[in-house]
C-alpha cells in the first residue's frame, strides 16, 4: 500500500463499482438519477485528487466541467423530464435482477483480467483502477441492455461516459481541454436530442416504454 | 499354500463371495436361509476385505498373474494404494449393507432371494475385481459384469413396468459409457499392443491422443457415476431397485466411476493439461448444482436421496478437477490437498447415502410408501430407524462434526490456497467457483431438512401409517454399523488424512501427511498451523458440555417440570395432518428462486371448476434437450435406413451380387 | 501460568457473552425506540423475561417427540460454543485452533437445521412454513457470510478467526476497498441472519410474516427462555464477527491481564455504536417482501464477491 492518495484513489474506485452495481440493480427512477449524480461526484472528487497529486492545472477544469454538467444541469434535465412526461416510478427489467448481477460479476471479471497488464504498464498513480474503470464501462453498456424504459437507458449511456472520464484520467492524467471540451458538448446535446425523442415518444405512445417502438417497424 | 501375500488373501474374499452367491443359488427359494445365513456370511467377507484394503494403504505395490480367462491372455491383478483405499470404503459400505438385507430380504420379492443373493454378491465380488485389475481386459470385464449384475438387481420387482423401464435405461447408458471405454483402451493399446496397465504407464501419448483419451475416459467413467449430462439414468433406477441395493449402487457402483478417472487421469496418463482440469471442474459444479436443485423439488423419497447422489458426485468431480489444475501447474502439494478433500468425500458420501437408503428401505417396508406426501410422523413409531436417518441427514447436509462437514472444509481450503495459480484469469473465477460450491452445501442441508422433517417428524399424514412397525434386529445392526462408520468419519480426520496421504502420494507425488501428522490426531492442519485448523473431538466434547451444563445448572436453579396439552397451533381452533407442508410446498421457495433448472407445467384451478384441482409436474430438463432429440434422429436415422428393406428377396440377391461385383472392382486396382 | 490465563479469558468471554447479550437486546430496543420518539422499557428487560420465563412451566404438546425436548439445549450450547470461538475479548483462545471461520459457519448452519426440525416437529402449519423460509434464507444467507470471511482470509492468509483479529491489528493503517465491500455483505447477511428489518420484524405478531418467530411457536417456558437467550447470543455473536474483521483494535493480546481488562469496555462501547447503528438501519427501512429477500442477499452475496475480485485487482 503506497501513500495515502493511492489508498483513496483505490476506495473511490471500489465506490465508484459499487455504484454502477447499485445503479444496475436499482429499480425506482428517481434513485436512479440520485445514484447518477453520486457517481458524477466521485469521478469528479477523484480527478481532483489526481490533479492535486501530479500537479495537472487543466483536470480541475476538466473536473469543474463535469461538476457542472454530469452533477448539476443533467439530473436537473432528467428531473424535469421524469415530472413532465409524467413517468412510471418503477421499471421493471427484461431479465431478473439476480441474472442481471451475475452477468455483472462476469463482466467484471473479463474487465480486470483485460486491465491487468496494462496497468502493470501505466506510471500513474491510479494503475490499478483502470481494470475498475473498464468494468465501469461494460456495466453501464448492459445497463442499456436490459432495461425497458428509455431513461434507464440515457443513464446507462451518461455513466458509460463518465466511466471512459475516469478511465481518462486514472491511465493517462487526462484528456487533453479541447476534446474534453468536445465530449461535453456532445453530452449535452445528446441529452438535449434524446429529451426531444422522449417527448416525441411520448405525444404518439403515452408511454417511455420502448417496446411500443417495435410495432413501428416494416411487416 | 505357503507365503500368501495380501492381494492373495484378497483375491480369496472375492472367491468366497462367488461362492456365496453360487451357494444362495443354490438354495434359491429358501428365503429364511438366504437372508439370514448367508447375506451376513457377505457382511462378515466385507468386513474381512475392508480390514485387509485398510493394511494395504500402508503396504508396497504387489502384483500378481492369475492363470484364469482364455488361454495366452492371463489376468493381471495389482494392489496399490489407490485400490486398496477403495477397497476399505467397498469393505465398510458392503458389511452394511449386507446386514441390512439379512432383515430386508427375508420378505418376498418378484425375484427369489437365492437369485438376488447371487447377484448381489457377484455385484461385489466384480467391483473388488476391477478395483485390483491391472490390464484393460480383465477391467473391462469386470465392469461389463458388474453393470450385468447391477441391472438385473434393479429389476429385481420386474412386475412393475416402470422397474424394468428404469433397469433397460441403465443398461442403455451403462453400455454407451463402455462403448467410450473400450475406444480408450484402445487407443491407450494400440501403439504397442500391449493392453495391460504396466505397458500403458510406459507410453508417452502426445497432448492431442492423451486429450482425446482424457475425455473418452470422462464419458466412459461419468457414464457410470452419473456426471452430467449422462446421468439421466440415476433418478430412475435407484429408486426402481429394492432399497439396500440403490444403498449400495449410490455407495459404491458410483464411486467406481471416480475410481476409473482417477486410475486413468494420474496413473495412466501422466501428465495433465489445464484445460482438462478446468472442464472437469466446470462439469463438477454444473452436475452438484443441477443435482442438488433438482432434488429440492422431488416428491418421492428415493429420487430425492438420487439426485443427492448426483450432486455428490459433482463436488468430488470438482475436487478432482481442481487437482489436475493444480498438478498440471506442477502445484503437487496444493493437488494433494484437493485430492485428499475428495477422496475424503468419497468416503463419508459412501457411509451416509448408504445410511439414507437404508433407512428409506424400513420406511418402505414398514409403510409401503414411497411418496413424501404420504409420510410423516414417523419418529414415535419407528424411532430405531429415526435416529440413524437423523445422523444420516446431518452428515449429508455438510454439518459438523461429521464427515460431510470435514470433506468440505478440506476443499474451500484447497480453493483458499489458489491465488497461487500463475494464471489471472483462472485466479478470478475461483471466487464463484467457491461462491457454487458453498450455495450447494446450503442447499444440501435445506434438502435434507425436507426429507428428513417430512418423513420422520410431523403429524402422520395417513392413517395407515400409525400402524408402522420399526426396523428388525438385522438392520438395526446395518444401520448401527453405518452411524459408527459415519461418526468415525467427521472425529478422526487426522487417520483419514493419514491414509489419504500415502494414496496422493502415488497419484500426485506429494501428500499433506506431514503437515497433519504434526498436529497430533486430535487437530487436523492441511497446512501450518496458524493458516487453519479444526479438531472434531474438542468441538463435540465442548458442544455436548455446554448442552448438559445448561440441562443441569437450569434444572437446578429454576425446575424442570413439564405439561403436556394440544399444540398451541396459533389459536386456532382445529388442524389436521393435512396442514402441514406437503414436499412440494416446502420444495416451492427453490423452485421459485431456479426455475430456469426444470421444466416445469403446471395446470392451476379457475374460478369455474366444479372441483377445482392444482397439478405440477416438475421434469428434467435433459430429457428434451438432449435425450428426446437423440432418441427422434435414432428413429428417423433408422426409418430411413430401413427404405433398404424391401422385404424382397430378389432385392437382397441384388445387394449381395452388387457387393461382391464392388468388391472385384477394388481389388482390381 | 499462560495456559492457565488462556482457560480463564476463555471462561470470561463466554460469562461476559452470556450476560451481555440480552442487554443488548434491550440496547437495540431502547435505540429503535427513541429513533420513533416512543420510550423504552430498561435495558433490563430481556433479562427479566428470560428470569420469568424459566420459572414457568413448559407446556408441551402431545406427540413432541423428545428431538423436540432436545433442541433447546442443543442450539443453546452451538451458540455458546460460537461465542467461545469469536474473538470478542482475547486473541488467546485454546478453542480457537478448534473451529476457523468456516467451521464457525458451519456451527451456525447446524443450529439453524435443528431450530427448523424442532419447528417441524409438531406439524403445525406455522411451523412448517417458518422452517421452510428459515431454511430459505440461510441457503443464501450462509453462502454471503463465508464469502465475507474468505474476503478476510485472503487478506490476512488465515481462515482462523483469531489470526484473521490479530493480522488486521497489526497491519499499518490502511484503507482496504475489499474489505469495505465485505462490510456492507457482512451487514446485509447480518440483518437478514438475526431476524431484523427489512427481512423479517422481530416485533411482529402476523403469523403469516413472520420467519424467525414462526419457529418458537410451541415453545414455551424454559425452553423459550433458552431460544430467546440463543437468538440474543447469535445477535451478539454477529456484531462481535463483524467487529473482529473491520475494528479488530482493543482486543487483548498474548495474556497481559490489563489488556484483558480494559477489552471490556472497548467491547461495550463497540457493541453500543453498533446497537445504534442497527436500530437506526431498522428504522430506516421498510420490511421487504418475502420474495424480495432473494434479491436483497444475492446483492450481498454479489457484494462479497465483489471484494474477493477487488483484492485480486488492486492487491488490497
Amino acid at each position: 500500500m503506497t501513500g495515502i492518495p493511492s489508498q483513496i484513489l483505490n476506495l473511490l474506485a471500489a465506490l465508484l463499482l459499487l455504484l454502477t452495481f447499485a445503479m444496475l440493480g436499482q429499480r425506482r427512477i428517481l434513485s436512479l438519477i440520485n445514484l447518477f449524480m453520486l457517481h458524477g461526484i466521485v469521478v469528479v472528487a477523484s480527478a481532483l485528487l489526481i490533479g492535486y497529486e501530479t500537479s495537472n492545472h487543466h483536470l480541475y477544469f476538466s473536473a469543474g466541467l463535469t461538476l457542472a454538467v454530469k452533477v448539476m444541469l443533467i439530473p436537473w434535465i432528467l428531473h424535469k423530464l421524469v415530472f413532465r412526461l409524467k413517468v412510471k416510478r418503477e421499471v421493471e427489467t427484461l431479465i431478473n435482477v439476480s441474472v442481471t448481477m451475475l452477468i455483472g460479476i462476469v463482466l467484471v471479471i473479463v474487465a480486470f483480467n483485460i486491465a491487468l497488464p496494462v496497468a502493470a504498464l501505466s506510471s500513474s498513480v491510479a494503475s490499478g483502477t483502470l481494470g475498475i474503470a473498464l468494468a465501469c464501462v461494460l456495466l453501464s453498456f448492459m445497463m442499456i441492455l436490459v432495461r425497458s424504459n428509455a431513461i434507464p437507458q440515457v443513464i446507462g449511456y451518461l455513466t458509460m461516459e463518465n466511466g471512459l472520464f475516469f478511465a481518462a484520467t486514472a491511465a493517462t492524467d487526462g484528456m487533453p481541454l479541447l476534446v474534453e471540451l468536445g465530449v461535453a458538448l456532445a453530452v449535452i446535446g445528446g441529452t438535449l436530442v434524446v429529451g426531444l425523442f422522449m417527448f416525441q415518444i411520448r405525444e404518439h405512445f403515452d408511454d417511455l416504454d420502448i417496446h411500443n417502438l417495435e410495432t413501428r417497424k416494416e411487416d | 499354500m505357503a507365503n500368501l501375500i495380501l492381494i492373495d488373501y484378497i483375491l480369496i474374499a472375492i472367491a468366497g463371495w462367488i461362492a456365496i452367491g453360487v451357494f444362495g443359488l443354490v438354495k434359491i427359494r429358501q428365503t429364511d436361509f438366504v437372508a439370514q445365513v448367508i447375506f451376513p456370511l457377505g457382511g462378515v467377507l466385507g468386513i474381512f476385505l475392508g480390514t485387509l484394503g485398510l493394511i494395504g494403504v500402508f503396504a508396497p505395490v504387489q502384483t500378481e498373474l492369475l492363470p484364469l480367462g482364455l488361454p495366452g491372455l492371463p489376468f493381471h491383478v495389482r494392489l496399490d494404494t489407490l485400490s486398496s483405499y477403495f477397497l476399505f470404503v467397498l469393505g465398510i459400505v458392503s458389511t452394511g449393507v449386507s446386514f441390512f438385507s439379512a432383515g430386508y430380504f427375508n420378505k418376498e420379492e418378484d425375484t427369489p432371494a437365492g437369485l438376488i443373493c447371487l447377484e448381489y454378491h457377484l455385484c461385489l465380488a466384480c467391483m473388488a475385481m476391477l478395483l485390483i485389475a491391472d490390464d484393460a481386459y480383465v477391467f473391462m470385464m469386470a465392469w461389463e459384469l458388474m453393470s450385468l449384475t447391477a441391472t438385473f438387481l434393479v429389476i429385481a420387482n420386474h412386475r412393475d413396468a416402470e422397474v424394468r423401464y428404469a433397469g433397460f435405461l441403465y443398461f442403455l447408458i451403462a453400455h454407451v459409457g463402455a462403448l467410450a471405454l473400450v475406444l480408450c483402451f484402445g487407443i491407450l493399446g494400440a501403439n504397442t499392443g500391449d493392453y495391460t496397465f504396466a505397458g500403458i504407464r510406459l507410453q508417452q501419448l502426445n497432448m492431442f491422443w492423451a486429450s482425446i483419451v482424457f475425455f473418452l475416459s470422462l464419458i466412459g467413467f461419468g457414464a457410470k457415476a452419473g456426471i452430467l449430462p449422462l446421468h439421466i439414468w440415476l433418478p430412475e433406477a435407484h429408486p426402481a431397485a429394492p432399497s439396500p441395493i440403490s444403498a449400495l449402487m449410490s455407495a459404491f457402483v458410483l464411486k467406481t466411476g471416480i475410481y476409473g478417472i482417477l486410475r486413468m487421469t494420474f496413473d495412466l496418463l501422466h501428465t495433465q493439461d489445464w484445460k482438462w482440469g478446468g472442464i472437469t471442474l466446470a462439469l463438477g459444479l454444473a452436475t452438484a448444482l443441477f443435482g442438488v436443485v433438482l432434488s429440492t423439488v422431488q416428491t418421492d423419497m428415493k429420487r430425492l436421496l438420487a439426485y443427492s447422489s448426483i450432486e455428490n458426485i459433482g463436488l468430488i468431480l470438482a475436487g478432482i478437477g481442481l487437482t489436475i489444475l493444480f498438478s498440471s501447474y506442477g502445484m503437487a502439494g496444493l493437488a494433494a490437498l484437493s485430492l485428499t478433500a475428495a477422496l475424503f468425500h468419497v468416503a463419508s458420501h459412501a457411509a451416509f447415502k448408504s445410511l439414507l437408503f437404508l433407512g428409506t428401505g424400513s420406511v418402505l417396508h414398514s409403510t409401503g410408501e414411497r411418496n413424501l406426501g404420504r409420510l410423516g410422523g414417523l419418529m414415535r413409531f419407528m424411532p430405531w430407524t429415526a435416529w440413524p436417518a437423523l445422523v444420516g441427514a446431518l452428515a449429508a447436509g455438510g454439518l459438523p462434526p461429521f464427515g460431510g462437514f470435514v470433506s468440505e472444509w478440506l476443499l474451500l481450503q484447497s480453493f483458499l490456497f489458489t491465488p497461487g495459480l500463475p494464471n489471472s484469469f483462472l485466479n478470478m473465477l475461483i471466487p464463484i467457483v467457491t461462491a457454487v460450491i458453498v450455495l450447494v452445501g446450503a442447499l444440501a442441508a435445506y434438502v435434507m431438512v425436507k426429507f428428513f422433517g417430512i418423513i420422520f417428524l410431523g403429524q402422520p399424514r395417513e392413517r395407515k401409517l400409525n400402524e408402522a412397525h420399526d426396523a428388525g434386529i438385522w438392520e438395526r445392526m446395518g444401520f448401527s454399523w453405518l452411524v459408527v462408520a459415519c461418526i468415525c468419519f467427521g472425529l478422526l480426520p487426522v487417520h483419514m488424512a493419514r491414509m489419504l496421504d500415502r494414496v496422493t502420494h502415488l497419484l500426485v507425488g506429494d501428500g499433506i501427511g506431514a503437515a497433519v501428522t504434526a498436529g497430533g490426531w486430535l487437530l487436523l492442519v492441511p497446512d501450518t498451523s496458524g493458516r487453519a485448523s479444526y479438531m472434531p473431538v474438542v468441538f463435540v466434547m465442548v458442544l455436548l458440555a455446554c448442552c448438559v451444563l445448561a440441562y443441569v445448572i437450569v434444572h437446578r436453579v429454576y425446575h424442570g417440570r413439564s405439561r403436556r396439552s394440544g399444540p398451541w397451533a396459533c389459536g386456532f381452533p382445529f388442524w389436521t395432518a393435512r396442514m402441514q407442508d406437503t414436499a412440494e410446498g416446502f420444495g416451492q421457495p427453490i423452485r421459485h428462486v431456479f426455475g430456469m433448472f426444470f421444466r416445469m407445467t403446471r395446470k392451476l384451478p379457475s374460478e369455474f371448476d366444479k372441483k377445482p384441482y392444482y397439478e405440477i409436474k416438475v421434469e428434467d430438463p435433459f430429457w428434451s434437450l438432449l435425450y428426446r432429440p437423440i432418441a427422434a434422429t435414432a428413429g428417423f436415422v433408422s426409418s430411413v435406413a430401413g427404405l433398404l428393406q424391401h422385404g424382397r428377396i430378389a432385392v437382397y440377391l441384388l445387394y449381395s451380387f452388387l457387393t461382391l461385383m464392388f468388391l472385384l472392382l477394388v481389388i482390381n486396382q | 501460568m499462560n495456559h492457565y490465563f488462556e482457560f480463564f479469558s476463555q471462561a470470561l468471554e463466554i460469562i461476559v457473552a452470556l450476560v451481555a447479550a440480552p442487554l443488548l437486546t434491550g440496547w437495540v430496543n431502547q435505540c429503535r425506540a427513541w429513533l420513533q420518539n416512543k420510550s423504552a422499557p430498561s435495558m433490563l428487560q430481556p433479562h427479566r423475561m428470560l428470569h420469568k420465563l424459566f420459572h414457568k412451566e413448559v407446556v408441551m404438546a402431545e406427540h413432541a417427540s423428545s428431538l423436540f425436548r432436545m433442541e433447546p439445549y442443543i442450539i443453546f450450547g452451538c451458540m455458546i460454543l460460537a461465542c467461545g470461538i469469536i474473538p470478542t475479548l482475547s486473541t488467546r483462545l485454546p478453542l480457537s485452533p478448534a473451529a476457523d471461520a468456516i467451521a464457525l459457519v458451519g456451527l451456525f448452519a447446524l443450529g439453524r437445521v435443528f431450530l427448523a426440525l424442532a419447528a417441524m416437529d409438531i406439524g403445525t402449519a406455522f411451523g412448517s412454513m417458518g422452517s421452510r423460509r428459515e431454511m430459505f434464507i440461510g441457503f443464501l444467507a450462509e453462502p454471503a457470510l463465508l464469502m465475507v470471511l474468505f474476503s478476510a482470509s485472503l487478506i490476512t492468509n488465515s481462515t482462523s478467526l483469531t489470526n484473521i483479529a490479530d493480522n488486521l491489528t497489526h497491519r499499518p493503517l490502511a484503507i482496504y476497498p475489499s474489505l469495505a465491500f465485505a462490510g456492507i455483505a457482512f451487514t446485509m447477511v447480518l440483518l437478514a441472519e438475526n431476524a431484523r428489518v427489512p427481512v423479517d420484524n422481530p416485533a411482529t405478531h402476523l403469523e403469516l410474516t413472520m420467519i424467525h418467530e414462526a419457529l418458537l411457536l410451541e415453545h414455551s417456558g424454559r425452553y423459550l427462555a433458552l431460544m430467546e437467550w440463543a437468538a440474543s447470543l447469535k445477535l451478539f455473536a454477529y456484531l462481535c464477527i463483524g467487529f473482529a474483521i473491520f475494528s479488530p483494535w482493543g482486543i487483548a493480546e498474548a495474556g497481559h491481564p490489563l489488556a484483558l481488562i480494559l477489552s471490556i469496555p472497548v467491547l461495550a462501547v463497540k457493541l453500543a455504536v453498533g446497537g445504534a447503528m442497527l436500530a437506526a438501519i431498522e428504522t430506516a427501512s421498510a420490511k421487504l417482501r418475502i420474495f424480495r429477500v432473494p434479491e436483497f442477499l444475492s446483492m450481498a452475496f454479489l457484494m462479497a464477491v465483489l471484494g474477493m475480485l477487488v483484492h485480486f485487482l488492486l492487491g488490497a
